[in-house]
């Protein structure tokens, strides 16, 4: 089934890795933390993995439309094994950074979108929540790694139930730490300029 | 007559094979000699090179020997994986999902199809007539007006080269030529074997003696020395190919010329396209040789012209 995923989205999408700041072979312990703009991000993400570490990378998702009917909650959970998180603040049961921190405990490395929601808008990042900022303070061992996944947007607007095949690119920054004594909003601003520089240069429009 | 064509065709799919053994031998060598440690990244290029020949030669030796379907099925693959690459290079947005859902999913299908049942009439002016004024039309639906006019256009000319000059090449077997009947496939073969044959002796005489740059701006690599050389090459092979064909020598040699002047040419289109849009290679999925359309270009150009001059001078109706 996983096969059949990444297979499928390598063939609609061609996508194809851009290591630019990570060691692709290394098997560290890694947050990727990407643009969202649609469902399909994570897998295109994860099919780009070698295969080893697309085995321990587990995406965090929201659990508000994972767990709603019974096939999104098998591909969640028996196909990408995601971290399922609590998005509404209030009546949370269990702390969605204690979840992931959990996820990390176990040695796997996870896929987490710092925007909160798919960016349905023109602007090309919208601002981080503190979801990254909370779980880099948990575990500042960890390498977060920026990862811009460019043109999916194309491939399936907002809206549209067809998809068309277009080329999209997954680019791998470099690994970025918290500092120490790092005030939440300095780390933050410095995480979003981190993914906004390996946008490539969009045409004139 | 369906015995002739197949041993015909295996013979020339046998000359293929020979010309690859010959490469990958010679690129052994260079390798052992030059390169043992992968350390000479152009002998490392030319090993990939060879290797995606052997994948591509066999893909059109067997499409070929499957005829006619399998002929239009390869090259709607082709035209899906080139169309892919020159709609990412698009302006084309959000508003135009719907033009692109139905640039891939109707237009190209149709497109094939026309020739799969051989109606002329239609498969010839389908895309510069119908979808020329369809095309903007969905798009103006969609409301959004900024960049219109480049939108619209870029589509409309990725649908132009990508599914309608490569059609052109399958469209090849629907041609009557008296005393030529079903072997349409040659024809085909004849054109694919001119046009890379043309490109890949430019680049090998250009890297011998090529001096003179002739297109400075659009592609440093080719050399006046290269151009000439390598359609000279090309003219007289296939020349010696003219038992293929319905052409005497004297005319296959002209048609070589005409499919090497237009490959030529259509290169360099491509590589203006590729130097304003700031890329190396159209895609990534043919290892040393870049996308479909890097591999395609000179073939996109040349396919109507030969269809079109062939049609007029040795086909009925």
């Amino acid at each position: 089934m996983s096969w059949a995923i990444t297979t499928g989205s390598r063939f609609l999408t061609a996508a194809q890795a851009d290591w630019r700041g990570v060691d692709p072979a290394s098997d560290r312990q890694r947050i990727y933390f990407a643009n969202h703009v649609s469902h399909g991000d994570f897998i295109l993400v994860w099919s780009v993995l070698p295969a080893r570490q697309r085995h321990m990378t587990r995406p965090v998702a929201g659990q508000d439309y994972w767990h709603k009917g019974p096939f999104r909650r098998f591909l969640a959970q028996q196909v990408f094994h995601s971290v399922l998180i609590d998005r509404t603040p209030k009546a949370r049961g269990i702390n969605p950074v204690a979840e992931m921190a959990d996820a990390l405990t176990t040695g796997a490395s996870l896929i987490v979108f710092p925007e909160g929601s798919r960016n349905l808008q023109d602007d090309d990042l919208m601002p981080f929540k503190s979801g990254l900022f909370r779980i880099a303070r948990t575990r500042p061992d960890v390498d977060l790694v920026p990862v811009w996944i460019d043109n999916l947007n194309r491939v399936m607007p907002k809206g549209t139930l067809i998809p068309v095949p277009l080329m999209c690119k997954v680019i791998f920054g470099a690994p970025i730490h918290l500092r120490t004594d790092e005030p939440k909003a300095e780390f933050l601003a410095r995480a979003r300029a981190a993914l906004c520089a390996l946008q490539p240069r969009t045409e004139d429009a | 007559m369906m015995v002739d064509v197949q041993g015909d065709l295996i013979r020339v799919i046998c000359g293929i094979a020979a010309v690859l053994v010959t490469a990958s031998a010679v690129s052994f060598m260079l390798k052992r000699k030059l390169s043992p440690q992968g350390q000479n990244s152009a002998i490392n290029n030319l090993d990939d090179r060879i290797r995606a020949w052997w994948v591509m030669a066999v893909a059109i030796s067997v499409a070929l020997l499957a005829g006619r379907a399998g002929v239009i099925v390869l090259f709607a693959i082709c035209a899906l994986a080139a169309l892919r690459e020159f709609m990412t290079l698009t302006n084309a947005t959000r508003a135009d999902h719907s033009t692109l859902v139905a640039a891939f999913f109707i237009v190209l299908p149709l497109q094939f199809w026309l020739i799969w049942i051989g109606w002329y009439g239609l498969y010839s002016i389908f895309v510069p007539v119908y979808v020329f004024l369809f095309l903007p039309i969905v798009s103006a639906l969609a409301g959004v007006t900024r960049n219109f006019l480049v939108r619209v256009a870029e589509m409309q000319w990725a649908l132009m080269i990508c599914v309608f000059c490569v059609s052109h090449v399958p469209a090849l077997m629907d041609l009557h030529i008296p005393g030529y009947e079903g072997r349409g496939v040659l024809l085909i073969a004849f054109l694919v074997i001119v046009v890379q044959i043309s490109d890949v002796l430019q680049y090998v005489w250009g890297k011998l003696v090529g001096r003179h740059k002739i297109a400075p701006h659009l592609s440093p690599s080719k050399t006046v020395e290269g151009f000439v050389g390598g359609c000279l090459s090309a003219t007289l092979i296939g020349a010696a190919l003219w038992w293929m064909t319905p052409f005497s020598p004297l005319a296959a040699a002209g048609m070589s010329l005409m499919i090497a002047l237009m490959g030529f040419l259509g290169g360099l289109v491509m590589s203006a396209i590729k130097r304003d849009r700031g890329i190396k290679d159209w895609g990534h999925s043919i290892a040393g040789h870049g996308g479909f359309i890097d591999r395609l270009d000179s073939v996109i150009f040349a396919a109507p012209l030969f269809f079109h001059v062939t049609r007029y001078g040795w086909a009925l109706g």
